[in-house]
């Protein structure tokens, strides 16, 4: 696609199941990255839980119409599969991201960067943190960041979300020199530093996949 | 990764029901996965823990007469899931509430206080725990907080029997509490450990070097440095415990007030001379028992030398990490109630006695 205008930017609910079945597909993929990152800073399980959540995730996916309610089921299937503390981390995320689309058949971008800002205060409150302490939130906030700066500027939901990805992926290289302060890696202390956080790249692949979800639907 | 497993995707599974069929006498659930006293219970508070697998016999070991009265099994070391729990404790609910004891592991406070959510929402009176005694990590400024470790085991022993004496809830999360508070633990490690999911060790040590101020996971712990002998490693850790101040921080709990999660600030103990106390030379699942009698040795010397007079002592594999060679020690200050329930008789898989 390469018009910008917002008119035909809207996000369908067929975009956002294949989101999902693209963030199983790369979750599977980075399966073992993913607990190799967890493994010198916390306790190797990463990549397996948000495969095994994912998993169930796409089993659970109908072709229903109703954004709020895929995302509220995501929710709860990764809330009773991935355990650990991503499991209501992520569940939260998706609990609170899907709240106000309820009933709705495809997002505007504006509905995006609600979603997002939404889904991250549910998990800052979950969580009680705070951007820096090396958590997901590293890459989640400065996305929705992007993503809510390019809507400003009237930019489509693909060309938004590319931003939100790239954005992520900075975050959450951004989180390599950085000291834990939550969750296992914090009990490293210094020792925490120079590794990219795993919840952080989890977080980018997730957006990553709704950035590519996203492109091709709308082509 | 030499181990005894069929598939490494179904172990917890399949030793969950080994579990059953060795102990009968306890209810295994499977789906979700959670093991309970037979009859659930009836009129007291049922006291409900959980956590990862691996730490055997932490926590399904505990679960019987006189103890705990259901256990939620995460994956091998994940935290179990906010259904686990609400199911258990739906199962075991005598219509007197329900106390959670959690260890303070982010996975595992988040996942509980979940649950805690949703069985309220079912009008069940629920307050949790946390334990938090690992005197390794300074403070909880930057951090997660202090893991939770061997004192999970006094205070799953004393409140079940503070339950069969017919404590309510209030005062069975106020006695909770106190335990946590009494209590301080450090561990080590010789060797890493390997999960059955991953197949590799969680790191990477030379054959003369130790991690000290360890958790339960497999971790690296707050410091390595080149091995010593089994007095000064003992020396260390006791010297550690006996000598941590006063450590103050926030946990979170529910106020029934309020009805809402508050942070309340929580002060530990210190160790005076004086003191007694009950004792866990724990092994972190590959130290032989011979080598934990070396430890407690020199653990009651060090004691004693600050005036700390051991009146209970737990010597073997209480709360493991896998196939992890090490040892924790814990120190319980033990006053006249947490001793008479600490008497109190208990009957399940790996803690017996009075019966």
């Amino acid at each position: 696609m390469s018009d910008t205008t917002n008119s035909e930017a809207a996000v369908s609910a067929a975009a956002i199941r294949l989101w999902l079945q693209k963030s199983a597909d790369v979750l599977a993929e980075k399966r073992a990255y993913l607990t190799e990152l967890d493994s010198p800073i916390g306790d190797a399980d990463h990549g397996n839980n948000m495969d095994r959540g994912f998993k169930a995730v796409v089993a659970t996916l109908s072709d229903k119409e109703d954004v709020g309610a895929v995302l509220k089921a995501v929710a709860m299937t990764l809330i009773s599969k991935v355990g650990g503390a991503s499991g209501p981390l992520y569940g939260t995320f998706f609990l609170d991201a899907g709240k106000p689309f309820a009933g709705k058949a495809e997002l505007e971008p504006a509905d995006l960067v609600t979603m997002f800002e939404d889904g991250i205060a549910g998990v800052k409150k979950r969580g009680r943190a705070e951007p820096g302490m090396k958590t997901m939130l590293d890459a989640q906030i400065p996305a929705a960041e992007a993503l809510k700066a390019a809507v400003a500027e009237g930019k489509s939901a693909v060309e938004a979300l590319k931003a939100a990805a790239e954005a992520a992926e900075e975050g959450m290289k951004a989180t390599i020199p950085m000291q834990a302060q939550r969750g296992r890696a914090s009990y490293l202390g210094e020792r925490s530093i120079d590794h990219q956080d795993p919840g952080a790249t989890s977080s980018y692949l997730i957006i990553r996949a709704l950035a590519d979800a996203v492109a091709e639907t709308s082509q | 990764m030499k181990k005894l497993i069929n598939n490494a995707e179904d172990v917890t599974l399949e030793q969950l029901k080994g579990f059953g069929l060795a102990h009968p006498e306890i209810e295994v659930h499977f789906d979700p996965n959670y093991v309970a006293v037979a009859g659930g219970v009836q009129n007291r508070v049922a006291v409900v823990s959980g956590g990862g697998a691996g730490h055997e016999p932490l926590h399904g070991g505990y679960v019987g007469m006189g103890m705990l009265d259901a256990a939620c099994p995460g994956q091998t070391f994940t935290s179990p899931t906010p259904d686990q729990m609400y199911e258990a404790g739906k199962a075991v609910n005598g219509g007197k509430g329900i106390l959670q004891i959690i260890k303070n592991y982010t996975g595992d406070v988040l996942n509980f206080r979940m649950a805690a959510d949703l069985l309220r929402d079912e009008g069940i009176e629920v307050r949790n725990v946390v334990i938090d005694d690992d005197v390794a990590l300074k403070d909880s400024l930057y951090t997660a907080g202090r893991r939770g470790l061997g004192t999970t085991v006094i205070a799953e022993k004393v409140c079940g029997a503070a339950s069969q004496e017919g404590y309510d809830l209030n005062q069975l999360a106020a006695l909770c509490k106190k335990v946590n508070i009494h209590g301080k633990s450090m561990g080590m490690a010789l060797t890493p450990c390997t999960t059955p999911q991953n197949g590799t060790p969680s790191f990477e040590l030379a054959d003369d070097e130790m991690e000290i101020g360890i958790g339960i996971h497999g971790e690296p712990g707050t410091e390595r440095m080149p091995i010593k002998s089994a007095d000064e490693i003992t020396e260390i850790l006791a010297t550690r415990i006996l000598e941590d101040g006063a450590y103050t921080r926030e946990l979170t709990e529910w106020d029934p007030e309020k009805g809402d999660w508050v942070d309340v600030e929580v002060k530990d103990i210190t160790f005076q001379s004086g003191d007694e106390a009950i004792a866990i030379v724990n092994s972190m699942g590959a130290t032989p028992i011979s080598e934990l009698y070396t430890v407690y040795a020199k653990l009651a010397e060090v004691a004693e030398k600050h005036g700390v007079k051991i009146v209970r002592k737990l010597v073997g594999h209480y709360i493991t990490s896998l196939e992890m060679a090490g040892v924790s020690i814990t120190l319980v200050k033990a006053d006249e109630e947490i001793l008479r329930l600490y008497d109190a008789p208990v009957n399940t898989p790996a803690l017996r006695w009075g019966v």
